[in-house]
């Protein structure tokens, strides 16, 4: 086991170089100059010139990838190039709105979509399992941004249910009047694939040979189901709930936006549009590495929900 | 007897039907998969006659009031149009041009009667704007159903082109990591797994900032660019499966280059898998180009798609202009999504080898 989580994070390393390989590449030589980027964002001659040099944009390549370098392994990404706050703090600020929206809606989303698959794949074949499915579909196919304006609309604006918008310092007023009305949003948009995930990855055990058995032995269809299948299909379950986690840290960045939930992916967005790199960067970098964490804590778990799994 | 015969060489003469005619047959049975069919036909249709500009071309013309109503409401209030002030009320007294004789002084006085007449025709030009559209008119007076059938226009060349490249580098890479092995498939999984480690929406965010040139061709490039890993994966684990089968090593034997090998015997044995995964990856690229311009990250403002479409909707919802909402996140975007979906479905189990 420690062999295994030493060696995979061995592993990491060359990954990693990559995604700063990737972001160097993309932000240092593709985008250009920042004066030239910056030109009509920032005003201030003496603070384009300011960030040249920090960046060392007039040194060879291989000097400002070791600027680029010393600034991933501090974690130190310097200020913002708009607001002039470090990078640091502004991460620390935003993540908290994003994972008060983001843990409800993974939480809620998991056991609805489980729970809703297991009664489909117990209907399978049957005129609820088809009309379900054909729901999903549809739904899957209107727009993430159709769901949050008309949701806004209706539900925020017209009947007054939730507030439109809005965001205070005080967690349980967030979680209490604020998050409902995105969090409501994100897990009916996450049903349809949800669903249909899920009902695929049990049709596939219900075939397996020892579903067959436990039916032979007499046991009621929703044993078979809850016990059997369920701590069966526990791998791709875990899978998909890993390959979300990241995003859990990246929010949802179109409800923050809608919203104005002072969020990271809000951050994000509007770093995008102003051009304000060290963020973007900074977001990357991090969230890659979190993508890796996770993906190694998802394989460790594999071990957890299926002994049988051996660690190579 | 010899009928016997006859049938037995014809059917020898014709071969055994190859997978994609065992799939078209498939396909042909299922009525949902027909509809779906006919319904992305329709959309490529028009796609492919406004993008010649044969219809829709004029969809930038103002030739309604703002706001103007659908015209299945009829006319409604429709004050915007009011404020914008598409009726100037006349003046109260009428200048009478005989009361004052101005003819010794004013140098344009002999041609006055002229220039009023012509201003007058002029007038009744401009104000000639329709009160109501068939599906409504935007801010400006455009008719909706021109704008939405523009709109795809951008969405679904988007889409297309995106997945185009996305499949391409996909099946070329997969085909070189899993035909050739050893360190190109090291180092092929060493980008796969560095793409891979970066959220796909922060991947194309970050791409966005640094490309700041609004087109059609930046987001195509972003999301092909961004897209290409579920495809490799699949491609290079069957490369894997079949570089070692007979037929690969007969095209040895007979001195077939890597290429020819590559490209000319394996392809075609994956190409279903190709198939069903350009076919899901338009359906994502339509959503995500939806997203990209909505946030002002895609499409120019010159050009419209639906992304652009729900951006402006969304402020004219709350004064109650709920056609353009409609026509394009569920008359053109949801319809057209669906009915591809159900396709790709449809084609994956046309496809499936297992499912005989």
């Amino acid at each position: 086991m420690t062999a295994y989580l030493i060696r995979r994070l061995w592993q990491m390393i060359p990954t990693m170089l990559g995604v700063m390989l990737l972001v160097f590449m993309l932000f240092n030589t593709f985008a250009g100059d920042p004066a030239q980027v910056l030109a009509g964002k920032i005003s201030n001659k003496a603070e384009i010139e300011n960030i040249r040099k920090q960046l060392g944009v007039d040194e060879p390549y291989w000097k400002q990838m070791a600027i680029f370098a010393k600034q991933v392994v501090t974690a130190d990404f310097g200020r913002s190039w708009s607001t002039k706050e470090p990078v640091s703090e502004i991460f620390a600020k935003r993540i908290g709105p994003s994972l008060t929206i983001m843990i409800p809606i993974l939480v809620i989303e998991m056991f609805l979509c489980v729970a809703l698959a297991m009664a489909v794949a117990y209907w399978r074949g049957g005129l609820t399992d088809r009309l379900v499915m054909i729901i999903c579909t549809v739904a899957m196919s209107i727009s993430f941004l159709a769901y949050i304006i008309a949701g806004q609309y209706f539900l925020g604006y017209r009947t007054e249910l939730f507030p439109v918008q809005g965001w205070s310092d005080n967690l349980l007023t967030n979680l209490a009047t604020y998050a409902p009305l995105p969090v409501l949003l994100a897990v009916l948009v996450g049903l349809g694939p949800g669903i249909r995930f899920y009902r695929s990855v049990f049709l596939d055990e219900i075939s397996h040979d020892y579903v067959r058995t436990a039916r032979a032995k007499g046991l009621p269809e929703s044993t078979v189901l809850f016990k059997h299948v369920l701590r069966n299909a526990m791998i791709p379950i875990i899978t998909n709930v890993a390959m979300s986690l990241p995003s859990l840290i990246f929010g949802a960045f179109l409800l923050e936006k809608f919203f104005s939930i002072p969020g990271l992916g809000r951050e994000v967005i509007n770093a995008v549009d102003k051009s304000d790199f060290p963020i973007v960067k900074a977001v990357t970098i991090y969230l890659a590495f979190a993508t890796m964490v996770f993906n190694l804590l998802a394989d460790v778990l594999y071990r957890v929900a299926d002994p049988r799994v051996e660690f190579k | 007897m010899s009928a016997v015969l006859d049938r037995l060489e014809r059917q020898y003469q014709s071969g055994s039907s190859g997978i994609w005619q065992i799939a078209w047959r498939r396909l042909k049975g299922d009525r949902v998969a027909m509809v779906s069919l006919v319904v992305v036909g329709l959309f490529l249709l028009t796609i492919v006659l406004s993008a010649l500009g044969l219809i829709a071309r004029d969809w930038d013309d103002q030739v309604g009031v703002s706001y103007a109503s659908p015209s299945f409401l009829g006319k409604v209030d429709n004050t915007e149009a009011l404020s914008a002030g598409a009726a100037i009320p006349e003046l109260a007294v009428p200048i009478d041009a005989t009361i004052v004789d101005l003819r010794s002084v004013d140098p344009l006085a002999d041609v006055m009667p002229e220039i009023e007449a012509r201003a007058k025709a002029l007038q009744s030009t401009v104000n000639d704007k329709a009160e109501t559209l068939p599906f409504g008119g935007d801010k400006w007076g455009r008719d909706i159903i021109a704008k939405t059938i523009k709109g795809a226009q951008s969405s679904v060349l988007v889409g297309f082109a995106a997945a185009f490249i996305a499949v391409f580098l996909g099946t070329v890479l997969g085909a070189l990591a899993g035909y050739h092995g050893r360190w190109v498939n090291d180092l092929l999984e060493w980008v796969y797994n560095v793409f891979t480690s970066i959220p796909n929406l922060l991947l194309i965010l970050a791409f966005a900032a640094v490309f700041q040139k609004r087109g059609l061709l930046t987001v195509i490039m972003i999301l092909g660019v961004t897209g290409w890993t579920g495809v490799y994966r699949l491609i290079r684990a069957e490369y894997l499966k079949h570089a070692n089968r007979e037929y690969v090593k007969a095209a040895e034997a007979i001195g077939a280059s890597h290429f020819r090998r590559m490209f000319v015997h394996i392809l075609p044995n994956v190409s279903h898998i190709i198939l069903v995964n350009l076919s899901l990856l338009v359906v994502g690229f339509i959503k995500a180009e939806v997203i990209l311009s909505y946030l002002g990250f895609g499409v120019p403002v010159e050009m419209t798609s639906w992304g652009t479409m729900l951006q402006e909707a969304q402020n004219e919802l709350v004064i109650g202009k709920w056609w353009q909402f409609a026509a394009a996140a569920f008359l053109s975007m949801a319809v057209l999504v669906t009915a591809f979906s159900l396709l790709t479905d449809a084609l994956r189990d046309a496809l499936d080898p297992k499912l005989k």
